[in-house]
C-alpha cells in the first residue's frame, strides 16, 4: 500500500510547484544523458538553449511565438478536461479553425481592419468549435469516445484540408498546396513592426499581436472554468456525473459545451498561423501544436497559471533546440522530440511518481515545526 | 479456565501521519464471543486487517495460543487458525459454493476421491454447525444470508480457531440476523473464538461475552458485557454522553402535499424494481419506508426527485401533477417546487467529492440567488453563506475551502443536510440520513429531522437501518421485491413484525 497522505495538510505551493519542478529536473537529467550518449557536452546543449530562446532578441520572439500556440492548444485540452473529455482532436480543430480564418477574412476583407480581426477570431472559433461539435455530439448522445473519435476526426481534418488545398481553394497560380494570400492590410502587426517604432531593429520573427490573445484567453478560460455557472457546471459533470444528474445539470449540455469550446479555443491557433504569420492556408500548418499542446496542459495541471509557463517551457525546447541542432551535428531534430517526450512522460504518464514521498515528506517537516 | 488465544500488544500503525491504531493492547480468551465496538473510523477494520495479515502493524507483536506470530499476509493468518468474513463477501459469483471453499487451496483436489473427501468433510461440518448449506449451488443463486455462511464453511474448513466478522448484519434481515447469531453460538459452543466488529450496540449485548470499545484509534475501554449496559458503551464509545432516545412528540398531521400512484420503474437494466406502489405524505409527518437494501428503495426514490424515468404511474406535488409515463420533471424544477433530496449514497450522488466545501453547500442551488448572477458565481456571498451554515450544522473543520473528500463522512452529510435543509423544503425526501455517520452525528441528524418535521414539512425517509425507521417515522411502509408489503402505524408495531415483511414472509 503506499503511505496515504492527508491532501488536506499538503501546502499548495509542494503540490503545484515542488512536484513539477521535480519532475522536470528529472526529465532534464535523463535528457541530458541522451545527449551525452550522442557524443555532445549537455552543458554546452543547455547554455545553446539558453542562448538561443533568450540570447538575442529575435531568439526570444521566436520562444513567445511558439508559446503563443502552445497555449491555445494547451487552453483547449484544459477546458474538455475540466468535463473529463481527453480532446486529442486539437490538431484538427486548429486545421479547420483556420479554415474559418481564411474563409472569413477573405470574404470581408473590405470592412475595416479591427472589424475584420473580430470577425476572423469568430470564424476561427466558430470552425474550430464546430469540428469538436460531431465527437462531442456522439460522445453525448451515442456514448461514442471521445478519444477515438477526435482522433480520427484530425486524420479527417487532414484528408480534408488536402482535398480542399489541391482541388478548391488552391492558389492555382501557383504549384504548392496553398491558398492565395489574404491582402496585406489585415495582417497581423508583428513584433518587429513593433520594435520599429520604438526604433529598435531586428531581424524578422513570427511573433505577432496573437500573443496578446493567448493571454486574453488565459483569463477567459481561468474565469469560465472557476468564476462562472458554466464552469462550476462542466466540473461538477466531469467529477461526479451522478451527482451533476442529481443536482439537475445536464450531463449531455454540458459535454456538447464543453467541447465546443475546446475546439475554439483550439481554432484560435489559425489566427496565429493564418493572419500573423502564413497570411494563408498552407498545408499542415498545425504541425503537431496540437498534440504537444495535451502535454502542455497535463504539464500545467490544466490551469492557466500553469499552462502559460508551460507553453513558455515548451517555447524554449522548440526554439532553443533548432539552436541546439545547428549548432551540434549529432544532435538532429528528432532528439529534441525524445526530449519533449521526456518531459511528457515525467510530468504526464510520471506525475505520480515522486509525488506522495515530496508531499509527506513536506507534510512531515511542517507537522514537526509546527509541534516543536 | 479461559485461556488467551489472540493477544496483541502494543500494535501501532499509521497511514502516513494519520495514526489509524495507538498503541493496542487486546486479549482474546479461547471459545468467547468478543465484541469490538467503536464509530466508523475508530480503527477497528484497521487492527483486524493488521490480525488478517492484510497489513503490517508498525509495531507491535501479535501472538497466537502463545505462540509469537509474523502475518505477513491472510495465508500466514489462515495457517495460524485466523479466519476472517469481511463485510463485502470475497466470493467468486459465478462459481458454485464448493469451488469457491477451495479456491485457492484447490491444489490436486480439482478431481478424483479427494474431492469427494473434501466434499464430505464440509457436508460434516455443514451438519455440526448446522449451516444448512448445499455445496452445488452457484453463488449468484443465494441470498446475502446464505452468502456469509459460505464466508464462515470457508473458514472452517481453512481450520480456523478464531474467526473475524466485520459488521456482519449491516447486509441481514432481522431473522437471517437471528440465524447468524445462532451459528456463532454454536461454533462458540464447539470451542471456537469469534471476534465480533459491530457499532450496533444491540448485537454487542445480544451475544457477546466481552467487550473491548475503540475510540481514535485507542482501545478506550475493556469490560464483560454483563457489567455494561448500552448507554455506557455508547459513552465510551463517544467520549460523552449520548441521547438513544429521541424526544418527539406526536405528529400534528396537515394535508397531503405529495402524492404516489400507481408508480412502476425500472432500473438500468430494464428489470421493473417498483411495482405499482401508492401512497401519500402529509405535512408535519414522517413517513418510513423500510426494507432491506435492493428491494426498489433507491429506484423509487430516485423516480420521485425527478432522476429516474417513470414506467407508469403519476406523482403529484400539492395536488399538481408533475411527473409521469411522458414527462419527468427534472430535479431543479422540484427543488423550485419545495422539493429537497438527499440521496441515499452521499458520495456518488449527493457530491462532488472533489469539490471544495463551499461548492458543494450550493450544489443544485448555484444558479439562484445570491450565489450567482447573471451566470457568474459570486465567490464572497457564497463563502459567508457556507461559514454560517457550517456553523449552524456543525460542520467540522469549518473550512469552506476544503476539499469536501477531506471531510469524515459524518461531515460530509452534514454538508448535504445543510444544503437541502436550509431552503425549508415543503417535501423532503431523505435515503440513508445516517450511514456510515458515527453516533453523535446521528443524534445531530435526527434531531433535525423532527424539526424540520415539525415545521410541517412532509418527509419520506428510506433507510435499510430498522432502529432508525422505527424511532423516527410517524407511519411505516415495508418495501419487498418492488411492491409495498404493508402499512403500519408506528406505535402499534414490533421490529420483529416489521422483519418478517421486510423478509417477503407475512
Amino acid at each position: 500500500m503506499v503511505t496515504a497522505v492527508d491532501k488536506s495538510k499538503v501546502p499548495w505551493w509542494v503540490s503545484n510547484l515542488i512536484v513539477p519542478l521535480v519532475n522536470l529536473t528529472l526529465a532534464l537529467l535523463v535528457s541530458a544523458l541522451f545527449i551525452f550518449i550522442a557524443g555532445e557536452n549537455p552543458f554546452q546543449a543547455v547554455k545553446l538553449i539558453i542562448y538561443g530562446s533568450f540570447g538575442y532578441l529575435d531568439g526570444f520572439a521566436y520562444t513567445l511565438y511558439y508559446t503563443t500556440n502552445f497555449v491555445f492548444t494547451g487552453l483547449a485540452f484544459a477546458v474538455a478536461f475540466h468535463c473529463r473529455l481527453f480532446n486529442i482532436g486539437g490538431e484538427g480543430q486548429a486545421y479547420i479553425g483556420g479554415l474559418g480564418v481564411f474563409l472569413v477574412a477573405i470574404n470581408v476583407s473590405f470592412l475595416p481592419v479591427p472589424i475584420v480581426w473580430l470577425l476572423a477570431i469568430a470564424g476561427a472559433v466558430v470552425f474550430g468549435a464546430a469540428w469538436a461539435f460531431i465527437p462531442a455530439y456522439l460522445q453525448a448522445k451515442r456514448g461514442s469516445h471521445v478519444v477515438i473519435t477526435t482522433i480520427m476526426f484530425n486524420f479527417i481534418a487532414s484528408s480534408l484540408m488536402v482535398f480542399l488545398l489541391v482541388d478548391v481553394i488552391r492558389d492555382m497560380k501557383q504549384m504548392g498546396p496553398h491558398t492565395v494570400a489574404l491582402p496585406k492590410e489585415i495582417w497581423f502587426p508583428t513584433f518587429k513592426e513593433f520594435a520599429a517604432l520604438f526604433g529598435i531593429k531586428i531581424r524578422y520573427s513570427p511573433l505577432n499581436i496573437s500573443f496578446l490573445l493567448a493571454i486574453a484567453a488565459s483569463f477567459f478560460v481561468w474565469f469560465l472554468v472557476w468564476k462562472t455557472k458554466w464552469g462550476y457546471e462542466m466540473r461538477a459533470v466531469g467529477h461526479n456525473t451522478q451527482a451533476a444528474i442529481y443536482a439537475g445539470i445536464s450531463p449531455y449540455k454540458n459535454i456538447i459545451i464543453a467541447m465546443c469550446i475546446s475546439g475554439g479555443l483550439a481554432g484560435l491557433l489559425g489566427i496565429n498561423e493564418i493572419l500573423g504569420v502564413h497570411h494563408k492556408i498552407v498545408a499542415g500548418f498545425p504541425a503537431g501544436y496540437g498534440f504537444t499542446g495535451i502535454a502542455v496542459a497535463l504539464m500545467g495541471r490544466n490551469h492557466p497559471i500553469g499552462i502559460f509557463p508551460a507553453a513558455f517551457l515548451f517555447g524554449i525546447l522548440y526554439q532553443g533546440g533548432s539552436e541546439v541542432t545547428f549548432d551540434m551535428p549529432n544532435i538532429t531534430r528528432y532528439m529534441f522530440v525524445a526530449v519533449q517526450g521526456v518531459i511528457i512522460l515525467f510530468s504526464g504518464a510520471l506525475e505520480n511518481l515522486f509525488r506522495p514521498q515530496i508531499e509527506s515528506f513536506f507534510v512531515n517537516r511542517l507537522n514537526r515545526k509546527v509541534s516543536v | 479456565m479461559v485461556s488467551p488465544i489472540l493477544e496483541l500488544k502494543n500494535i501501532n500503525k499509521s497511514f502516513g501521519h494519520v495514526q489509524a491504531n495507538k498503541n493496542i493492547n487486546l486479549i482474546i480468551n479461547q471459545g468467547t464471543i468478543h465484541g469490538i465496538i467503536g464509530e466508523n473510523g475508530a480503527g477497528k477494520s484497521t487492527l483486524m486487517s493488521i490480525v488478517y495479515g492484510l497489513y503490517q502493524a508498525d509495531s507491535g507483536s501479535i501472538r497466537v495460543s502463545g505462540k509469537e506470530v509474523k502475518l505477513k499476509s491472510p495465508r500466514d493468518s489462515i495457517e495460524s487458525g485466523i479466519g476472517m468474513v469481511h463485510q463485502h463477501f470475497m466470493l467468486v459469483e459465478n462459481f458454485t459454493v464448493l469451488e469457491n471453499i477451495i479456491l485457492g487451496f484447490e491444489g490436486e483436489l480439482v478431481f478424483g476421491h479427494k474431492l469427494k473427501k473434501a466434499k464430505e468433510d464440509l457436508k460434516n461440518l455443514c451438519d455440526t454447525y448446522k449451516l444448512n448449506i448445499d455445496l452445488d449451488s452457484v453463488i449468484s443463486d443465494l441470498s446475502v444470508g446464505f452468502r456469509q455462511r459460505v464466508e464462515i464453511l470457508k473458514s472452517l474448513y481453512r481450520g480456523a480457531e478464531i474467526f473475524i466478522l466485520d459488521e456482519p448484519t449491516g447486509v441481514l434481515t432481522p431473522q437471517e440476523v437471528d440465524e447468524l447469531f445462532k451459528i456463532l453460538r454454536s461454533l462458540k459452543e464447539e470451542g471456537k473464538t469469534i471476534v465480533l466488529i459491530t457499532h450496533k450496540l444491540n448485537e454487542i449485548m445480544d451475544l457477546t461475552s466481552e467487550v473491548s470499545v475503540m475510540r481514535q484509534g485507542e482501545v478506550v475501554g475493556h469490560t464483560k458485557t454483563s457489567d455494561t449496559n448500552k448507554e455506557k458503551l455508547a459513552e465510551m464509545m463517544v467520549g460523552r454522553s449520548v441521547l438513544l432516545r429521541l424526544n418527539k412528540e406526536d405528529a400534528k398531521l396537515g394535508d397531503v402535499v405529495f402524492k404516489v400512484e400507481n408508480l412502476t420503474v425500472k432500473d438500468d437494466l430494464d428489470v421493473t424494481r417498483v411495482k405499482n406502489v401508492s401512497f401519500e405524505i402529509r405535512s408535519g409527518e414522517i413517513l418510513g419506508l423500510a426494507g432491506v437494501t435492493g428491494n426498489g428503495q433507491t429506484e423509487l426514490l430516485e423516480a420521485l426527485s425527478g432522476i429516474r424515468k417513470v414506467e407508469s404511474g403519476n406523482i403529484y406535488l400539492n395536488d399538481e401533477k408533475v411527473s409521469d409515463k411522458e414527462n419527468l420533471l427534472d430535479p431543479r424544477k422540484l427543488k423550485e417546487k419545495g422539493l429537497a433530496h438527499v440521496p441515499e449514497d452521499r458520495q456518488r450522488m449527493g457530491l462532488v467529492t472533489d469539490f471544495k466545501a463551499y461548492e458543494n453547500l450550493i450544489f443544485g442551488y448555484h444558479d439562484q440567488e445570491p450565489y450567482s448572477k447573471s451566470s457568474i458565481l459570486r465567490d464572497s456571498d457564497i463563502i459567508t453563506y457556507s461559514k454560517k451554515v457550517m456553523e449552524e450544522y456543525d460542520v467540522r473543520p469549518r473550512s469552506p475551502q476544503l476539499i469536501t473528500s477531506n471531510f469524515s463522512g459524518g461531515n460530509q452529510q452534514k454538508i448535504i443536510l445543510s444544503r437541502e435543509l436550509n431552503e425549508s423544503p415543503k417535501i423532503l425526501l431523505v435515503g440513508q440520513p445516517t450511514r456510515g455517520v458515527d453516533i453523535g452525528a446521528i443524534e445531530f441528524i435526527h434531531q433535525r429531522l423532527i424539526d424540520m418535521r415539525d415545521k410541517g414539512a412532509a418527509i419520506l425517509l428510506v433507510s435499510v437501518e430498522l432502529d432508525e425507521v422505527l424511532s423516527l417515522s410517524d407511519r411505516i411502509l415495508v418495501m419487498f421485491d418492488g411492491n409495498i408489503v404493508g402499512e403500519r402505524i408506528n406505535k402499534d408495531v414490533t421490529d420483529r413484525e416489521l422483519g418478517l415483511l421486510m423478509a417477503g414472509v407475512a
